[in-house]
């Protein structure tokens, strides 16, 4: 049966279940951290990475690879950029109880 | 590898995503939850590296990125963040379009037959349209976050015609792309190019103070064209990792509406703010209120058992987080009851504040939401109020009030109310409010940071 099926209804269904998954993960998320969640899915959405990375694949090096790479670079940005700028963020946010003020 | 082992690698690299959300849920996990993602990443980029041939090219690209990335990461202020999110939201936008195009050019090298379906050319469609929207619109919020463009609204008659007219063209381009029977470049660029056009136009008419939503509905929008790519592409993995975003920054911007008590359509119509004379409830006699010394705010601090601190952005303005984080600790060696009131829309992006707090290494503690804090005001004994207005404004209990309805935290129900002002100038809503002509508010005029070492000094 699962032959018979398009890959775009197959697709659909990830696409929907995600969705929950991800309304439900993120209600969960304390507002105190709100602007770390933007930064770390700022970088989670730098997943396109593996879709420039595709496009940078071919040995035969055309146009399209070059705005592959191109897009590799912008990815990369993101990517170290968001889950560093998350890390600094959150280092703020441990326990301070060794300054002796409790 | 096998295709199937790069699809289980992409199914591990998916769940680490969203346990990097999960995280979240607590300033323990959060560290934790980070490095999840960071693995993620990881595991996503070594499985595909395996599936190119170009290495040097793209770990070159990769490392010229990371530096740059890291950099920035490094040396951004925090006050500074809703910029750079906005600027990494423009990152991800413009990739998409570059993906797209190239795999308009070249379907094979993403697994797609050489001449494109129909299905696979909807789904670059709608992945080039929500990527380029995303680019042009987070420019805007870029340039208007960072002061590089007035956050004053831009409106012009026929705005929402203009804006209906040009997606109409841009669907029609898309019908005839979709229907070409060879690669229709004309159509696929004319309509990437309309799409530039309808982000920018879609995010000049929203003012500055409307920019918590922008910011989320980008961030949502950055999700959904990594979907798109997605599916494309056929990648499960892209689709999983772009939605969890989408769901992210559409709550986020659902959120941040509530709290302003805005519907979200009306944010994205936009011209908020632009109405410049309204809502002048003057009932003609001059109203009085009371103003106080730093000294006098400071001896009634010390003296009192419990303290609520409500801070706004203009304390970040200011710069006071450290002086304030000073006075907190000072005022807590004398034994009183030290903790601060964040309201949602408190700074420029969601949880802007507790990020500018912390930075101040101010306990997290000590630092509460509007629920959940909202009902100890009527014991507290003193509220002091910094650099905030209309969220602490009481005309959102009034009904036929422009904010009414708004949530707010509840410093009128204190015993006694400081407010530290520049002036007795109206908030961003240009409403009068009532809470600073009370009788047991009292003014202090200044400059947050000024005012607050002052405090420092009299204590």
């Amino acid at each position: 049966m699962i032959g018979e099926i398009d890959p775009f209804i197959i697709n659909l269904t990830i696409f929907v279940l995600a969705i929950f998954v991800g309304y439900h993960v993120v209600w969960n998320v304390t507002p105190a951290l709100h602007t770390p969640l933007m930064s770390v899915t700022n970088a989670i959405s730098s997943i396109i990475i593996v879709g420039a990375m595709l496009a940078a694949g071919p040995a035969e090096t055309d146009w399209g690879v070059w705005l592959g790479a191109a897009a590799v670079t912008l990815a990369a940005v993101n990517v170290f950029g968001g889950f560093l700028v998350s890390q600094r963020m959150l280092e703020m946010f441990k326990k301070k109880d060794k300054k002796g003020n409790t | 590898m096998s295709a199937n082992m790069v699809a289980l690698a992409y199914l591990v690299a998916s769940v680490f995503f969203i346990l990097a959300l999960k995280g979240l849920s607590s300033p323990e996990s959060a560290r934790r939850g980070n490095l999840f993602g960071m693995v993620g990443m990881a595991i996503a980029v070594a499985t595909t590296l395996t599936l190119t041939e170009n290495w040097v090219l793209i770990l070159g690209c990769i490392a010229v990125g990371g530096v740059i990335g890291a950099i920035v990461a490094k040396r951004v202020q925090m006050t500074a963040m809703p910029e750079l999110v906005a600027f990494m939201h423009s990152l991800v936008g413009l990739a998409a379009v570059f993906i797209a195009v190239s795999a308009v050019n070249n379907p094979v090298s993403f697994g797609l037959p050489e001449i494109l379906p129909m299905g696979s050319k909807l789904e670059l469609f709608l992945g080039t349209f929500i990527g380029a929207m995303t680019w042009s619109g987070s420019v805007i919020a870029f340039l208007k976050l960072s002061g590089r463009m007035s956050g004053t609204p831009v409106v012009f008659s026929g705005q929402h015609m203009l804006n209906l007219l040009l997606a109409i063209i841009m669907i029609g381009l898309g019908l005839w792309f979709f229907f070409s029977e060879t690669t229709n470049w004309t159509a696929f660029i004319a309509m990437t190019a309309i799409a530039f056009l309808l982000g920018f136009l879609i995010i000049i008419p929203i003012g500055g103070a409307d920019m918590p939503v922008v910011i989320s509905m980008l961030n949502s929008y950055s999700g959904w064209a990594a979907a798109g790519i997605g599916f494309s592409i056929g990648n499960p993995m892209l689709i999983i990792a772009g939605s969890l975003v989408g769901s992210s920054g559409a709550i986020l911007s659902y959120i941040m509406c509530k709290a302003m008590n805005r519907p979200f359509l009306s944010v994205i119509l936009g011209g908020f703010g632009s109405d410049g004379g309204a809502a002048s409830s003057d009932d003609g006699t001059q109203k009085t209120y009371r103003s106080g010394s730093a000294d006098d705010a400071a001896f009634m601090l010390g003296n009192s058992d419990s303290v609520i601190i409500v801070p706004g952005y203009g304390l970040a303005v200011a710069r006071a987080q450290h002086a304030i984080k000073e006075l907190a600790e000072m005022l807590h060696e004398k034994g009183v009851n030290v903790r601060f009131a964040i309201h949602p829309v408190a700074g420029r992006m969601p949880g802007h504040m507790n990020v500018l707090l912390a930075e101040a290494e101010i306990p997290y503690e000590q630092v509460l939401e509007m629920d959940e804090i909202n009902s100890d005001f009527s014991d507290t004994d003193v509220v002091l109020v910094l650099g905030a207005n209309d969220v602490v404004n009481p005309a959102a209990y009034v009904k036929g009030s422009p904010i009414y309805g708004m949530p707010i935290l509840d410093a009128q129900k204190a015993r006694t109310v400081m407010v530290v002002k520049r002036s007795m100038a109206v908030g961003y809503a240009g409403l009068d409010n009532e809470l600073f002509y009370m009788d047991k508010t009292m003014m202090i005029f200044g400059d947050a940071k000024k005012v607050v070492e002052n405090m420092l000094k009299a204590l």
